[in-house]
């Protein structure tokens, strides 16, 4: 019953809101849509309690789905620890924007659509942590992705806000066309798209092979690989991860929920809820750390150069998610589900103290005119100042920290321990945890220290925000400060076996997380060292001698261009994918549907005119030509039924 | 010489040849159309009532009286129909009567 209230009250609260939002007006449906948010929060904090502390299990079944054939889908919601998880952050942070949207788009016109949207988020969102089937799993992976869509396009009437939505449907539907072949797969497979049957026969295939497009594969390497795909697709990772810069067109609060906290961490859990299949696959999983580990540092080195402050936070959510997908590819499953759920309360703080900073600057994003915002709205200096100790990792090692200390020094521990070649995976994160560092301060000192560089008006008129928008980052700094000390035990600590129960799966040959507290002291110490000479950079670039920021980019002006444009990813899609597709699109349209298509049809139709045109020419009106026409008709139908000797049988 | 049954149908289809052509060689009036179909129709009365006298046969006669009865008939409505004709468009002749010329 309380699991079925959490997933139902947010659809509940978008059906009001967006089937009555016009009838009852705005400001019900935010109350609406916001007390259910916070109830199916409460709710899934007494649930995350019972669940991960009880450790009790539950699969409640609401309703059969689909019965045909061998495939016997029902809607059944399965909380362990790792949807229990998953329940408190997507509630949690959805019901605090869901507050603080009511302060950030109050100048907007069409809020019951815009808090419709947001609560059918949160709802396919628990759809998908909830899923214990594939099917389940991929109704709720598509209905993100739909609202995804529809909140980037929020501002529809902004053609680059249109532009973005699309741009994350399509490249998603590359990432989804992998995830539905793998599901495919693991039906044709198993013969059931059930979790728990899934896994009890998983062992069994282990190591065989099937034929697929032609070749004789590993059947779990084939099957994690495509999964995997869809994974790369919704959390951003890279070859797919343009489309999440782009996104940050939609409103601020939409960034948080959705592009920071939860949807886009949707692959990690994924990966983490298939946990037995992925472990039974190390080529899989080695492909995983590759991808995590690159995106980790790609991300990071972008996020360097960029003036947007809402994309130098999306590159970081880029980065942050490199991350999870390390840990989730060496084995350390708990690191990178510990991480998501830290990374969930610092990001979703930076977004929203970004947002509140935009707000008081009259939405104005570019950092470069921002500067000296410290003095005027402090609170939201502060809650950024907490997210940012958190992001880089900051804490005395050994002793305490903020919760990003402990959940990524995990993982850059579990990396060194995973022993990949040249240790790539480690190095690529140590160097990313430098960038981090700098990137995140950068962010702080363009837009709060220094002499400001907005103009006047703007300047005197930036305020604090309201209420509303201050409770939740205020609730998120405390997520972030102590979401770490708190959990840091049960999730990767000692009491890290009971807590998740059969929620993740590891083979018996993976120690990692025994390993991870085995390395040598040097490695636990690197990535404060990378921390802190992140800040020594950014403090002397952006604090002590503002003028070098410029001097360099000038001395290493190729690669800051090599920067700035993002490694030239979009730029290359378009050449490679978007261009062509628009011709061979022009082409069909032009050639194929004009030119032969309608070409034919029009052609017939006009010959058709044309005959007709001079058929009619014989008509001349005069009644002997009919007449005359009559009687040659009558004489030579009777001339050839004579011939024929037609009119003996009536002669007799 | 004796008048046989091959001489009424000669004048028959000499009649009904006449009033087939006075459909289409004439070029003037109407009504000469009209008494052309009378013409056709009298060669048919002539076969008729032959046949009838020759078989001995009194059914014959009786269709050709019916068919006196419908060319009467049909005369009548022509006629109607031509000075209608005539009143709207003020000419018979049969070279203007042309409006379902293409």
């Amino acid at each position: 019953m309380i699991y079925a209230a959490i997933v139902l009250l947010p659809l509940a609260g978008a059906l009001i809101a967006g089937l009555f939002g016009r009838i009852i007006g705005d400001r019900p449906s935010e109350i609406i849509t916001t007390s259910f948010l916070f109830l199916a929060a409460v709710l899934s904090w007494i649930v995350f309690v019972q669940v991960a502390f009880g450790h009790e299990t539950h699969t409640v079944q609401l309703l059969r789905w689909i019965t045909s054939g061998e495939l016997d889908v029902s809607w059944t919601l399965k909380v362990d620890t790792l949807t229990a998880v998953m329940l408190v952050v997507v509630t949690t942070v959805s019901s605090l924007v869901h507050l603080y949207s009511i302060g950030y788009m109050h100048e907007d016109d069409s809020r019951s659509r815009f808090f419709a949207y947001l609560s059918l988020f949160t709802f396919a969102m628990l759809m998908l942590v909830t899923s214990d089937n594939l099917i389940q799993m991929f109704f709720g992976w598509e209905g993100v992705g739909l609202a995804s869509y529809l909140l980037i396009g929020f501002w529809y009437k902004k053609p680059a806000a249109n532009a973005a939505a699309i741009k994350a449907f399509v490249v998603n539907r590359v990432g989804d066309f992998g995830f539905a072949l793998g599901i495919f797969g693991l039906f044709f497979v198993f013969r059931t798209v059930n979790f728990d049957a899934i896994f009890a026969a998983v062992p069994g295939v282990a190591g065989k092979t099937f034929l697929f497009a032609g070749y004789e594969v590993d059947i779990l390497t084939t099957l994690s690989l495509l999964l995997f795909m869809g994974a790369m697709g919704k959390s951003a990772q890279f070859l797919l991860h343009t489309w999440l810069p782009d996104a940050m067109e939609g409103p601020t609060p939409v960034s948080a929920l959705i592009h920071a906290a939860t949807m886009v961490t949707a692959g990690v859990f994924m990966v983490a809820r298939l946990s037995p299949i992925f472990e039974l696959a190390p080529h899989a999983l080695a492909f995983v750390t590759l991808i995590g580990a690159i995106t980790a540092f790609f991300a990071a080195t972008v996020a360097l150069v960029q003036n947007d402050i809402k994309r130098v936070v999306a590159y970081s959510t880029c980065s942050q998610l490199g991350y999870m997908f390390v840990a989730c590819g060496v084995g350390a499953y708990g690191a990178g589900i510990f991480h998501l759920f830290t990374h969930a309360f610092f990001k979703a703080l930076l977004f929203l103290g970004s947002g509140s900073v935009i707000h008081a600057m009259h939405h104005e994003q570019d950092m470069r005119a921002m500067g000296g915002l410290r003095k005027k709205i402090p609170w939201t200096f502060a809650a950024m100042v907490v997210g940012t100790l958190s992001i880089t990792g900051v804490g005395i090692p050994h002793l305490t920290g903020f919760s990003g200390f402990y959940s990524k020094d995990a993982i850059i521990e579990a990396a060194y321990a995973a022993n990949t070649p040249n240790n790539y995976a480690f190095w690529l994160l140590v160097i990313g945890a430098l960038m981090t560092a700098f990137y995140s301060w950068r962010l702080i000192f363009m837009t709060f220290y220094g002499e400001t560089r907005a103009d006047h008006h703007t300047y005197d008129h930036a305020h604090e925000s309201p209420a509303n928008m201050m409770v939740p980052l205020a609730v998120l700094s405390l997520g972030a400060i102590v979401a770490g000390v708190a959990f840091a035990g049960y999730f990767i600590g000692h009491d890290e076996k009971e807590f998740w129960g059969a929620a993740l799966f590891r083979s018996d040959s993976n120690h990692i997380l025994h390993e991870m507290h085995g390395v040598p002291e040097w490695v636990g110490y690197s990535s404060f060292v990378a921390m802190l000479i992140g800040f020594g950079i950014a403090w002397l670039y952006y604090i002590r001698a503002p003028w070098l920021p410029a001097a360099t980019a000038r001395a290493f002006k190729p690669l800051y261009q090599f920067l700035l444009n993002k490694w030239y990813f979009d730029e290359l899609y378009d050449a490679i994918f978007v261009r062509p597709a628009f011709a061979i699109g022009r082409f069909l349209w032009k050639g194929g549907d004009g030119a032969v298509i309608d070409g034919a049809i029009d052609g017939t139709a006009a010959g058709v005119g044309r005959v007709t045109e001079r058929v009619v020419k014989l008509q001349t009106g005069y009644l002997y030509h009919y007449a005359f026409a009559m009687l040659i008709g009558v004489a030579a139908l009777l001339t050839w039924l004579t011939y024929n000797g037609l009119f003996v049988g009536v002669s007799k | 010489m004796t008048i046989g049954l091959g001489h009424y149908l000669t004048v028959a289809a000499c009649l009904f040849t006449l009033g087939i052509f006075g459909i289409f060689i004439n070029r003037k009036n109407v009504i000469v159309i009209l008494m052309s179909i009378e013409l056709i129709l009298l060669a048919v009365n002539i076969n008729l009532v032959a046949f009838s006298h020759f078989n001995a046969d009194l059914v014959g006669q009786v269709f050709a009286l019916f068919v006196l009865t419908v060319a009467a008939a049909e005369s009548a409505i022509g006629l109607a129909i031509i000075v209608v004709y005539f009143r709207n468009r003020g000419s018979i002749a049969v070279e203007d009567i042309n409006m379902m010329k293409g």
